[in-house]
Formats: structure tokens, C-alpha cells, sequence
């Protein structure tokens, strides 16, 4: 039930900086993966202009027939969003999660340029463990 | 069969979990992207013109279907990103939330899109969507004086919208 699909980190400029699929049988080429990260970030500025109520910060939940998408985004515009299985809970405490790790693993990297692609070691293994933990500890409520 | 069940109107499904103020604003475009209907119950905030808001409405639900069939985890065959769907075929997205409102969306096989715009604590409203699409069948489809891809101007199908509308949220 708590199935992770993807997840996608995009600077705030719309451009994808991290794309990881951990098992979804849409898997996606680069292509594709930067076509849709622009198209998100389009999409999550349109809806704040729709809104009928001012103060608004963005779509944070996409729920869709096969999937749901959850969406992070930092107060520098950074966004965060993940793919997973419909009604898994406690996504945005993982995304914040996500979030800690990319200001300590990435963001304190003294190699690492702004906005530009991450291409940190020590991020993608202690992502790894973040999504496998909370996997299994969701799969074992 | 009808595609939703029988052809009388049903009695309301029970009231999704809700509370607060009433929905606020209610939107029906057909296939072509005319706004058959806009219904506006409470909007503090307007950004753009009517005309503008609608267009930008339809665009953003377009794109959005676009990226949620594309986005699909659970099939491998997908077409290109931007390649119009037919309305059934794909994953499509049913509800997106943000901080200050939620946006529930259905579209039936005859390409007409419902849109509700709520409070950000409704919850599923996938069942009054489809109440409300037999209250367009019964009051507007079956009008004989409705020309179909024409705006609403049916005085029956509004009061018992914003009646049924008041009911849930």
C-alpha cells in the first residue's frame, strides 16, 4: 500500500535538478522526466492564480485514479514532489524529511552548484534508507 | 443504461465530510472548452476577467489531464506528453488541493467537465459531481429549448444547483 513511485525536485525556475524512480512500471527517460517537471511547475503557478482566496502557496495534493502526488515547496521556491500509490498516508512528513536531507547533504556541499542538477553521493544513499524506512514502517501499521 | 445509473434523479448521496461556508465557485465546459456555466457563490479574490479566468481555467485542467496520463506509475505504454486524450482514456486526475481551496473535477464521456472549487477540508466529491451532472441531464440536456454548446440559461437547473451545492459544503 505505501508504494513510493517516484519523486522529483525541481529548482525555482522550473527546471528538474533530481528525478528518482524507485520501481513504477511507467518509468520515464530524461526527456520526458524534464518535460514534466516544467509542466508541473507551470501547473502549480496557474492554480495560485485561480484561486479564490488570496495567500495561496500552490497545489500540495494531486489525488488521480491510479496515483497521488504530493507536493513540498520550500520558501526559496524549491519544489518537492513525489508519485505514490493512492491514500498513502504521512507523505508530507517525508517530503519535509527529503527536504532536511537536501540542505544537508546537497545544499552544504561546498562542490555543489545552485539549481544546477544534484549529483551528491551521500543524498541519493540516505534518500534510499528514507524511502525504504518509511515503507516498511508503513507497511507495517 | 445510463452511464451513472438510473435516469430519475436519485435522492442526495450522503454529504461528503465538510464544514464551513458553502462551495465557492462552480465551473462546466463541454469538449471544445466553452463555459457552459460559471457559478460563483463566494469569491473574495478575482485575479483576472471572466473571459480570461474561464480560458485559463479550461487550460489548466487540460494540461493537467495531459500530465496525469502521462504520469501514470501503473502502465508502461504511454503516448507523448500533449497528445489529446479521448475523455475515459488515461489516468485522470479526480481532486487537487492546496492551501486554500480544492479543486474537485469530472469529466463524463461526452467531454463535458465538471469542476467544484471548495474549502480545502471537503472531502471526496467524486458522488455529488455526479448528482450534479444527472441535474444537468435532467434540467438542461433534456430542456428542448437548449441549444447544446450554448451557455446555461436554465433557471431550474440553477436554483436546484445552488440548492444541492448548499446541501453539501
Amino acid at each position: 500500500m505505501a508504494t513510493i513511485y517516484s519523486l522529483y525536485v525541481i529548482n525555482k525556475s522550473g527546471g528538474l535538478i533530481f528525478y528518482k524512480d524507485y520501481g513504477s512500471a511507467g518509468r520515464m527517460d530524461t526527456n520526458d522526466s524534464l518535460r514534466m517537471a516544467s509542466l508541473w511547475h507551470s501547473m502549480h503557478a496557474i492554480s495560485q492564480q485561480l484561486s479564490p482566496i488570496s495567500g495561496c502557496y500552490g497545489i500540495e495534493l494531486l489525488q488521480a485514479d491510479t496515483f497521488d502526488l504530493h507536493c513540498f515547496q520550500s520558501l526559496t521556491g524549491t519544489k518537492f514532489f513525489v508519485v505514490c500509490d493512492t491514500g498513502t498516508q504521512h507523505m508530507e512528513g517525508l517530503l519535509k524529511h527529503i527536504y532536511e536531507l537536501y540542505t544537508d547533504y546537497v545544499l552544504k556541499n561546498p562542490f555543489y552548484e545552485m539549481e544546477m542538477p544534484i549529483r551528491c553521493e551521500l543524498f541519493d544513499i540516505k534518500l534510499s534508507q528514507a524511502i525504504q524506512k518509511d515503507s516498511v514502517a508503513l507497511l507495517g501499521r | 443504461m445510463q452511464f451513472f445509473g438510473s435516469s430519475e434523479i436519485s435522492p442526495s448521496p450522503p454529504a461528503p465530510t465538510a464544514s464551513g461556508n458553502n462551495a465557492h465557485m462552480m465551473y462546466v465546459f463541454n469538449r471544445n472548452g466553452v463555459c457552459l456555466l460559471y457559478r460563483e457563490w463566494n469569491r473574495p479574490l478575482r485575479t483576472l476577467d471572466a473571459q480570461q479566468d474561464q480560458k485559463l481555467m479550461f487550460g489548466l485542467l487540460f494540461s493537467l489531464k495531459s500530465l496525469t496520463a502521462k504520469m501514470d506509475p501503473t502502465t508502461a505504454e504511454k503516448g507523448n506528453l500533449g497528445v489529446p486524450q479521448l475523455p475515459g482514456q488515461g489516468c485522470s486526475f479526480h481532486s487537487f488541493r492546496t492551501n486554500t481551496y480544492k479543486l474537485s473535477f469530472m469529466e463524463t464521456p461526452s467531454g463535458i467537465k465538471l469542476i467544484l472549487v471548495t474549502h480545502p477540508r471537503t472531502g471526496d466529491l467524486r458522488e455529488p459531481l455526479k448528482y450534479i451532472y444527472n441535474l444537468y441531464v435532467e434540467y438542461v440536456a433534456k430542456n428542448p429549448l437548449y441549444t447544446p454548446g450554448t451557455p446555461i440559461k436554465c433557471e431550474l437547473f440553477n436554483t436546484s444547483l445552488d440548492q444541492y451545492v448548499r446541501s453539501i459544503a
